[in-house]
């Protein structure tokens, strides 16, 4: 039970924390020699995507564009957009080298990943669509209290922006030094330079941009690396799977279910956690307001989960490629010993692939674009936090909407600066922790904050200010609390001997509290501010289902 | 942006028989698309959870690879075909209706 279990907790941790490889095994990595070619390609992608950000300034006039591009993104683009935020460092190397260490487990993890997009097609796209303007906190305070909700709703966005934040520049300083060999505080320093620079000049339309080049990028690198996999292996599947099985020490067993989520309450636990954390990420259910309309936002969806699913499969492909490749070749190992420690680290497989199958340049491509994948992540957040301070607290609750557009837009861009500084502050403090705890507070806060009152807002007659407010409470304070008494803090940064909390993720336990609090609350509330929000629900509900009065696309 | 409850552009809207059909025949088909989606996620599973060794089966006798793989692939690329069947219908039919909609309340 306890083996099964630290290995369940570094597998999720290593598959959250995945930008963060400071997370997991990979903890301090020591710094590689510098690599040429992976920066020259870098400062190509820079080069390109800062003339794309002085474009995107000279388009970039009122707010609208600036948090959603005027809606002018097109279904497509914004799937491409959707797809590189999800993506990430994280599922390229993580998965893959969950598939690698563990066989079919890791395709397991890779399905729970995906399941979740029919889902929010299904039941969140449209009607993201049709109720947003510009932020989250503009659907959850649509009918509810605007002062209360959306002071709320824009400190659950910047909690959760800021952790993942840290966790990216983290990230992002420890993938730097082991692939470019450059320091941690310059990898840190460049991104929250560049990071401020495509926000504030270029607003979401450069965001978009950036986000879709480093898609097209990665889905590119993933099918070359996997053609050139298969053709090592014959184009057959059958190979591949044949010389995996006689060369990882699992033998037979890696074809199945291993231990790995043999425990079904973490497993459910995690996918809960994944599934809907990511729908309430800010920097996600933005991408929905940068579209016309909702038959936009469906076709986003359909694009993005086609990139996604598609990609997920080549990353699997690649795992089970490099338990043979990679695997068996003494030069991927610390000291060239066969089934060791991997060069780099736990989450390198797909890194020492591409440089056995491409050679350097193709690993320093591929380097270049987990890179810019941090950069465009890091992009997107800092937007959704600079619009939930300069739409929701400043223009909407301090000034109560008399504001102009040029100080709504000047704040915003104030803002963005101010996190980027934070950002840079936070990477560098962070250099030496283990981050892995903030990867579950991201996910737990963003599915037990933001998502019930999102989905509540939505599909419920009978929320209230009060009954959304105490919901969003409980599952801040359970989600927090979870997390410190799981293994991610309880034994890994307090050193404790157990963790009393068994499961990774907090999600199944603190998100079920904040629904029946916000439930329970919502029922008893009689005030009169609750039957007027009760009755509002008609209006919301026409709107939701046919757009009537919402945010038009076109430019005003 | 409180609206004013009961704006007498959506109570029309509510009126009109062509909404109350959108409504129901959109939230029958998102309803049964996401059952069939969970429904076939969890059965998964369960499959994985509590008899692993059925994913576990050779395709054929002389086969390295095992049943697990078509099918999990099998789950990523029906949930992907079903956000077409979605989209197909949400874009298409429903689109139609809900424009019928706009036009007949705003005229």
């Amino acid at each position: 039970m306890t083996t099964r279990r630290i290995l369940l907790v570094v597998a999720a941790a290593s598959l959250f924390a995945l930008p963060a490889l400071a997370a997991g095994d990979v903890g301090q990595v020591e710094k590689q020699p510098v690599n040429l070619s992976a920066i020259g390609m870098f400062i190509a992608f820079v080069v390109m995507t800062l003339g794309i950000t002085y474009w995107a300034a000279s388009r970039t006039r009122s707010t609208s564009d600036f948090y959603t591009a005027g809606g002018g993104i097109t279904g497509f683009q914004n799937g491409l957009a959707i797809a590189g935020d999800y993506m990430s460092a994280a599922t390229l190397l993580g998965l893959s080298s969950l598939v690698f260490a563990k066989g079919y487990d890791g395709f397991v993890y890779t399905i729970s990943f995906f399941v979740g997009w029919p889902i929010i097609l299904f039941l969140l796209a449209e009607r993201l669509r049709n109720l947003g303007h510009f932020t989250f906190a503009d659907i959850a305070s649509y009918r509810l209290d605007q002062g209360k909700i959306r002071t709320f709703a824009a400190i659950g966005s910047l909690t959760v922006v800021c952790f993942y934040l840290i966790v990216q520049m983290v990230g992002a300083g420890q993938l730097i030094k082991l692939l470019f060999g450059l320091d941690y505080n310059v990898a840190v320093i460049v991104v929250g330079v560049l990071m401020v620079v495509y926000v504030t000049f270029g607003g979401m339309i450069a965001t978009t941009w950036v986000q879709i080049i480093k898609a097209v990028l990665l889905l590119g690198g993933g099918v070359v690396l996997t053609f050139l996999a298969l053709k090592h292996f014959g184009f057959s599947l059958e190979a591949i799977a044949r010389s995996a099985i006689s060369s990882h020490k699992d033998g037979v067993k890696i074809m199945g279910p291993g231990t790995l989520l043999a425990d079904p309450v973490s497993a459910v636990s995690l996918s809960l956690g994944l599934l809907f954390g990511t729908a309430a990420l800010p920097h996600i259910m933005m991408r929905f307001f940068t579209v016309p309309n909702a038959r936009e936002a469906r076709k986003s969806v359909f694009y993005a989960s086609g990139f996604i699913g598609f990609f997920f499969l080549l990353v699997c492909i690649l795992g089970m490629a490099a338990i043979t490749i990679v695997g068996t070749d003494p030069q991927f190992f610390e000291g060239g010993k066969v089934g060791g420690k991997l060069i780099g680290g736990g989450n390198m497989p797909v890194m020492h692939l591409a440089k056995a199958l491409g050679g350097d340049l193709f690993l320093g491509f591929l380097s270049a674009v987990a890179f810019a994948t941090i950069l465009a992540v890091v992009s997107g957040l800092a937007l959704a936090g600079a619009s939930a301070i300069a739409h929701d607290l400043y223009a909407r609750v301090i000034r109560k909407g008399e504001v102009t557009e040029r100080e709504e837009m000047r704040v915003s861009k104030i803002a963005s600066l101010v996190l980027g500084v934070l950002a840079v502050v936070l990477g560098i403090a962070f250099e030496k922790q283990n981050v892995a705890f903030l990867v579950g507070l991201t996910f737990g806060v963003a599915a037990s904050v933001n998502f019930p009152v999102l989905i509540l807002s939505m599909y419920w007659k009978g929320l209230t200010t009060r009954g959304a407010l105490a919901g969003g409470i409980a599952g801040l304070i359970s989600a927090v609390t979870l997390v410190v008494l799981s293994n991610a803090v309880w034994v890994v940064v307090l050193n404790n001997p157990a963790p009393i909390f068994p499961y990774e993720q907090p999600a199944l336990f603190s998100m079920t509290l904040a629904f029946i609090v916000t439930i329970v609350v919502s029922k008893l509330d009689g005030s009169a501010a609750a039957r007027a929000e009760r009755e509002a629900f008609e209006d919301q509900f026409v709107r939701s289902q046919t757009g009537i009065g919402a945010a038009a696309a076109a430019k005003h | 942006m409180h609206s004013p409850a009961h704006n007498p552009v959506y109570e029309r809207v509510r009126r009109n028989p062509k909404f109350q059909e959108l409504v129901r025949q959109r939230s029958r088909l998102a309803l049964i698309l996401s059952a069939v989606v969970l429904v076939g996620y969890y059965s998964f599973m369960m499959v994985v959870a509590f008899a692993p060794g059925l994913l576990q089966t050779p395709l054929s006798d002389d086969s390295s690879l095992s049943v697990g793989f078509p099918i999990g692939a099998g789950i990523i690329i029906l949930s992907w075909l079903l956000t077409g069947v979605y989209s197909h219908f949400a874009n298409g039919r429903f689109q139609e209706l809900t424009d019928e909609i706009t036009r007949e309340t705003l005229q």
